[in-house]
């Protein structure tokens, strides 16, 4: 088995447009959360959340490229360039041949689907553009950062809800730690910020109309975010044979289904992930010093999310900090895991925990120290990402600072 | 059809009984209906009456729409019909 080591990131997310303002931001806990801004916005009972701003495609892509990638296409290209230049890797030759791209997306091109569905159905028209199916299709954005990287190996796109990114990076793991890949490209992106993606979340009854406040005893719903987390990763020896630059190691993953309920989380999965994760790590619970939550701001995830770290760390719990990013940056579905585990990788580069903000009262049923509102320094030498998904499917990995 | 006989027929079917074992004084968690079955209930209704009724799941007390028993489902109903 090979070791696995993070040599790039790059992300767009509603705290900024790279890791370094994402990483600013989430260190003096500052909100990207606010009115949304879109066509028919009015005809919404939900009208907030984590949208990228300043960010236009004209000027970054070209006129044949707008036609063909989504906005959540451009998120995944911007936050790769970002990643792979930060690695230093060019994928030519052997290295092109084996190495690929594994992504997670819940819905991918959804304002592609909306735009169309407008025209046919609202504006009557009988035809669409020609690129409609190809700019929608889940796998455009991991399509589109293989033809831009020349990344010739394994390469699809993972889709399991609010897990996506993980399990997609739990895959990437997997084929670089067996030797499969030399490196891959890995993690998720998401962009539902348009009226049928919110009008649909609108539904459920679980979004909050003014803030998401993850662990807070008042908290009262989810809000959405968009944007992407990208990694690379590298075989340890590849990477260290070429100086490169490690972020910090990824060293296990776990993988469990609740089957139980098509929206409501259980405990049980979740601690199974949590625990699978660890074993995968060969760690003790006590090694572990920060979790990066699911954290969604629902009253069914927080307590079943905390009741399965009371179960899985015991004692332990009350020792470590778990906090949830979302309550900065907002729930990015399918591309959450990828933009959180930039917290964690603060955490064990930078010493610095990102906090949960707009924690304003204790709630007796998540009784852990979620970092309220304020950034922490701490030396954490492993850390956890969290990610429970509708469906039932939880995928949590765990990095270790090198 | 009355506005009870309306609400009973939508709470029977999302709780798949016959609308006589409806009462006024039924709960939603006596009739068998979980949280997927009131967020589907409530949406029933909206529909019905051309209604908006603010519902949200993680603070159903909060919600300013009491749902904690048929007749209490009915008043508000009414008093939402009233406002428009």
């Amino acid at each position: 088995m090979k070791r696995v080591v993070i040599t790039g990131a790059g992300t767009i997310n509603a705290l900024g447009h790279s890791v370094p303002e994402t990483l600013e931001a989430m260190r003096e806990g500052r909100c990207g959360i606010g009115p949304l801004e879109f066509r028919d916005v009015d005809r919404l009972t939900i009208r907030i959340g984590g949208q990228v701003r300043g960010f236009e495609a004209e000027g970054r892509f070209n006129r044949q490229q707008i036609s063909l990638y989504d906005r959540f296409t451009q998120f995944t290209l911007t936050a790769a360039k970002e990643a792979i230049e930060q690695s230093g890797l060019e994928f030519t030759g052997e290295l092109a041949a084996k190495s690929g791209v594994v992504l997670g997306t819940a819905g991918g091109g959804v304002s592609t689907w909306d735009d169309n569905y407008r025209s046919v159905y609202e504006d009557g028209k009988n035809r669409v553009h020609p690129f409609v199916v190809p700019k929608l299709m889940n796998n455009a954005a991991a399509s589109h950062v293989s033809m831009q990287h020349n990344l010739k190996g394994p390469s699809f796109t993972v889709s399991t809800a609010c897990a996506s990114s993980n399990h997609a990076m739990a895959q990437a793991f997997q084929m670089v730690r067996t030797g499969m890949a030399p490196a891959m490209v890995t993690g998720g992106s998401e962009s539902m910020l348009c009226f049928g993606g919110v009008k649909a979340w609108e539904g459920l009854r679980v979004m909050s109309k003014d803030a998401c406040r993850p662990f807070s005893a008042n908290r009262n719903g989810m809000v959405q975010g968009e944007g992407a987390g990208i990694f690379v990763f590298e075989d340890y020896e590849h990477a260290r044979a070429r100086g490169a630059e490690i972020l910090c190691e990824v060293i296990g993953f776990a993988m469990s289904s609740d089957a139980a309920d098509i929206v409501m989380p259980s405990k049980q999965g979740a601690a199974r992930a949590i625990a699978g994760a660890l074993a995968d790590a060969g760690i003790n619970t006590d090694e572990v010093g920060y979790i990066n939550a699911h954290g969604t701001g629902t009253a069914a995830n927080d307590k079943t999310e905390c009741a399965a770290v009371a179960d899985v760390f015991g004692p332990h719990a009350d020792q470590l900090m778990i906090s949830s990013t979302k309550s900065m940056h907002g729930h990015l579905i399918g591309g959450t895991g990828a933009v959180e585990l930039l917290a964690c990788i603060m955490a064990l580069r930078d010493g610095v925990v990102a906090p949960t903000i707009g924690y304003q009262e204790p709630d007796p049923e998540c009784a852990l120290d979620v970092v309220p509102n304020e950034a922490r320094e701490a030396k954490v030498n492993v850390t956890l990402s969290n990610a429970f998904a509708f469906g039932g499917l939880n995928a949590v990995l765990a990095l270790r600072r090198i | 059809m009355s506005i009870q006989n309306k609400v009973f027929a939508i709470i029977a079917e999302q709780a798949i009984l016959a609308p006589s074992d409806v009462t006024l004084t039924s709960t939603l968690d006596d009739l068998g209906i979980d949280s997927m079955g009131v967020v589907e209930c409530i949406f029933a209704i909206e529909e019905e009456f051309d209604i908006t009724i603010p519902f949200n799941a993680n603070e159903p007390d909060k919600s300013g729409f009491d749902i904690s028993n048929v007749s209490s489902i009915i008043a508000g109903i009414e008093k939402l019909i009233s406002e428009k």
